[in-house]
């Protein structure tokens, strides 16, 4: 981001002072914005729902990210966190949720078991939800702690400022 | 004269149903008649014996043994604060017992996950569908020639 | 394909879908209802999202190895979920457990008891749109993690209860966490009875909706707080004491109508006896022989001295590090060689224990308890907590099977919200604490 300041005037008096005008690039205001107001819909299926509760709550409290508004509408939401273990079963709810959520989104895998199917080698359990809908930030741990779940936070926005801001809405393919 | 305890009053009840008892580690346990299934554990609901509560109702596996399956009653009572287990075994090709839903009301629901778990049929279930897996899923995953991975996806996975 | 309320529905009536993506279901339930207006007419519960086949995984797991699924059904008290399925392991075996074990099992599984009550009712107050209720307990509950965490080394998934005793001994300055995590829920109950007992919105959320009588109760096979509500007296603590819980002095709660709002009352009333088992247990428990507790030189001040000298003295260090317990091992576990890891220190510097420890984990030997099937219970979160386990003498359980408080529970929620309206549905999903993990297993 540069800032600069605009000659407006060539009367040195009527110039207005420093810092009132800012020129970046659009993408990457665009990215600032998106990456401090992230809706999130907390898609809670198991065990890791208990530290998404205390990552929520007082003691950690999200909100200080900037992630704060938990949208129980995928309508409404910009960020998907899929937290706990997706089953077989459990596998076309989430993939209806997430093409419900309007573009931009991000989807977080939030455990071991949504990032890879854990422990859960089995009939009934989808080995890592990435085989059914693309994932941004992988949180590992069983379950992870709040504070893992903050810095993962922390990673996706980072992501988000430094990545190409689709600002016409697009379909992604995946 | 000694009290007896419900396993001998049982025996002597039912002296051809039963087929065996057994006080192991402290859990008594009845292995008894398919057929006489219903008539026991009425017997047993019924006061004096007084076992009201079914706490818990599932089949074991025996793959390679005759008859294979066998279905696991464990019953409470509580007044007399006493488990009893009882057990009945299932022929691999007769999968048919008699429903508990009659006398418990939990027996619907476990009746159903045993039917989806194992493929047990329960005679006189008034609804008896899958309750863990989906419909048209194919098998029964806690049997033992189910294999542990070997995963029914709903919709396409990418690799 | 058509469900079947699908099928049997009346045409004039509306159809309504709740979950499984539903924040009061939990993530993991789904309820069709049948509605005239608001009214329900009828309904139908399906579960099963969050089936993960732990009963078959448990099967080609080891006695030992599967001790962290058990962490996962239950999640909100892992602890009691070890508890129950180290028992009854040991059941099997004849295991006799140290005193000073049994003493930090009873506080650990009475602070999960407590944890689990705490976020069933913040879930269900939150629900009911009492947001500081909420906020309230995940404090509360922090505490209490906080002293979970100093002990077993982690929040939830523990693995902390093994197969003859318990993992590590309790930290030094235990006590004082503990008095802390004591005194921060006591006024936080102290709070919520504030909030909710007299609340206006919360009474005609929950009084007399949901109503379950004693005799269906018991025809449900319902448990625990919730049997207990209905004012039938059942307690897997009193009824079959396990522990030291006879020894202590307690009393259980009961209700008088079954409705929501008595399930509430129940959990918030079981929350302080826990309270009162864990101050007890905390004071009885017996202390390590004078010997084994005076400590040494700190850890810093011991590598420091190293430079210059050899330290001979005894080092201080955490009672739950890996490779510095051997001696602890007779106040926390069992003296049977095979049942339990064998200590680090052995391991790592004779033969013999080298051996121990191989033999402890190679595949075909290891724990292997004899043939058989055995049945046992403790009192979970939400009632009996029962593991039946088949053993083929082999050192990997033939069948396990779990005896899920909770799937009795769900199964009477068609029947209690019959006839009431769509809001009631969330206070008696809330009440009747529904843990997916347990439910589907």
């Amino acid at each position: 981001m540069g800032v600069t300041e605009k000659h407006m005037s060539r009367d040195k008096k009527k110039r207005p002072p420093a810092g009132q005008f800012i020129t970046t690039q659009f993408n990457s205001l665009l990215g600032w914005a998106r990456k401090f107001s992230l809706f999130h819909y907390p898609f809670v299926t198991a065990c890791c729902g208990m530290e998404y509760m205390s990552a929520a709550c007082a003691h950690f409290d999200i909100d200080r990210f900037g992630a704060g508004w938990t949208r129980f509408s995928p309508r409404q939401s910009d960020m998907l966190l899929v937290v706990g273990t997706i089953t077989h079963k459990e596998a076309p709810v989430l993939r209806t949720v997430y093409e419900q959520m309007t573009e931009p989104k991000w989807v977080v895998a939030f455990g071991t078991c949504a990032v890879s199917g854990g422990i859960y080698d089995n009939y009934a359990v989808v080995q890592g939800i990435d085989r059914i809908i693309p994932v941004d930030i992988y949180i590992p741990g069983c379950p992870p702690r709040p504070e893992t779940v903050l810095d993962g936070l922390l990673k996706l926005q980072e992501k988000i400022q430094h990545q190409d801001q689709d600002w016409r809405w697009k379909k992604r393919t995946y | 004269m000694e009290e007896k305890d419900v396993l001998e009053r049982l025996r002597e009840r039912f002296p051809a149903e039963i087929k065996e008892i057994t006080r192991s580690l402290g859990d008594e346990a009845a292995v008894i008649d398919k057929a006489a299934l219903l008539p026991i554990v009425t017997f047993l609901k019924q006061k004096p014996e007084d076992y009201a509560m079914l706490l818990d109702l599932t089949c074991v596996d025996y793959r390679g043994e005759k008859p294979r399956f066998e279905m696991v009653y464990h019953l409470f009572s509580l007044t007399g604060r006493a488990r009893l287990r009882i057990k009945v075994r299932l022929d691999e090709n007769d999968l048919w017992i008699a429903s508990l839903t009659p006398l418990w009301k939990n027996a619907h629901w476990l009746e159903r996950e045993v039917y989806d778990l194992f493929g047990v049929h329960f005679e006189g279930h008034p609804d008896l569908r899958r309750i863990f897996m989906w419909e048209g899923f194919e098998g029964h995953p806690l049997r033992k020639d189910y294999p542990l991975r070997r995963s029914q996806p709903l919709i396409r996975l990418k690799d | 394909m058509p469900t079947r309320i699908q099928k049997e529905a009346r045409p004039d009536t509306m159809l309504l879908n709740m979950g499984p993506s539903h924040p009061a279901m939990h993530g993991t339930i789904r309820i069709m209802l049948e509605l005239d207006g608001e009214r329900i007419l009828n309904s139908e519960v399906e579960v099963g999202y969050l089936h993960r086949g732990f009963e078959k995984t448990c099967e080609h797991r080891t006695y030992f190895n599967l001790l962290p699924y058990t962490d996962r059904l239950n999640y909100v008290s892992p602890l009691i979920n070890n508890l129950g399925y180290v028992m009854t392991v040991e059941k099997m075996l004849g295991v006799v457990v140290p005193e000073r074990a049994q003493h930090i099992r009873v506080l650990m599984s009475e602070l999960s008891r407590i944890s689990d009550h705490l976020t069933c009712l913040a879930a269900m107050a939150m629900e009911c749109g009492a947001f500081t209720v909420f906020l309230y307990k995940m404090k509360a509950r922090e505490f209490i993690w906080d002293v979970i965490e100093q002990t077993t080394g982690a929040r939830m998934t523990t693995s902390y209860i093994r197969i003859g005793g318990v993992r590590a001994d309790l930290h030094t300055d235990f006590d004082v966490v503990l008095k802390k995590a004591v005194a921060e829920t006591r006024g936080v109950l102290k709070d919520v009875h504030g909030l909710l007992d007299k609340n206006k919105i919360f009474l005609n959320r929950t009084r007399d909706v949901a109503v379950m009588s004693p005799e269906d109760a018991v025809a449900y096979g319902w448990t625990g707080p919730c049997l207990r509500s209905t004012g039938v007296l059942y307690d897997v603590r009193k009824a079959f004491p396990y522990l030291i819980y006879d020894r202590l002095n307690w009393d259980v709660p009961l209700g008088e109508r079954g409705d929501n709002f008595d399930r509430y009352l129940v959990r918030m009333r079981e929350m302080e006896q826990s309270l009162r088992i864990v101050e007890q247990a905390a004071a009885r428990i017996p202390k390590t022989s004078p010997a084994l507790t005076a400590g040494g030189i700190e850890p810093s001040a011991a590598i420091r001295d190293s430079r210059r000298r050899r330290v001979r003295e005894a080092v201080a260090l955490s009672p739950n590090l890996e490779g510095s317990e051997e001696y602890r091992y007779p106040d926390i576990l069992a003296s049977d060689k095979g049942y339990v890891v064998p200590p680090k220190e052995e391991t790592y510097t004779s033969i013999e224990g080298l051996i121990n420890h191989f033999k402890f984990f190679m595949r075909g030997h290891g724990i292997r308890p004899p043939k058989g099937d055995v049945y046992f219970a403790v009192e979970g979160g939400n009632g009996e907590l029962g593991f039946y386990i088949v053993s083929d003498g082999t050192d990997r359980p033939y069948r396990l099977h779990l005896r899920a408080p909770c799937f009795h529970i769900v199964a009477a929620l068609e029947q209690l919200i019959r006839g009431r309206y769509v809001a009631d549905v969330i206070p008696t999903f809330g009440s009747m604490n529904m843990i997916g993990g347990e439910l589907d297993r």
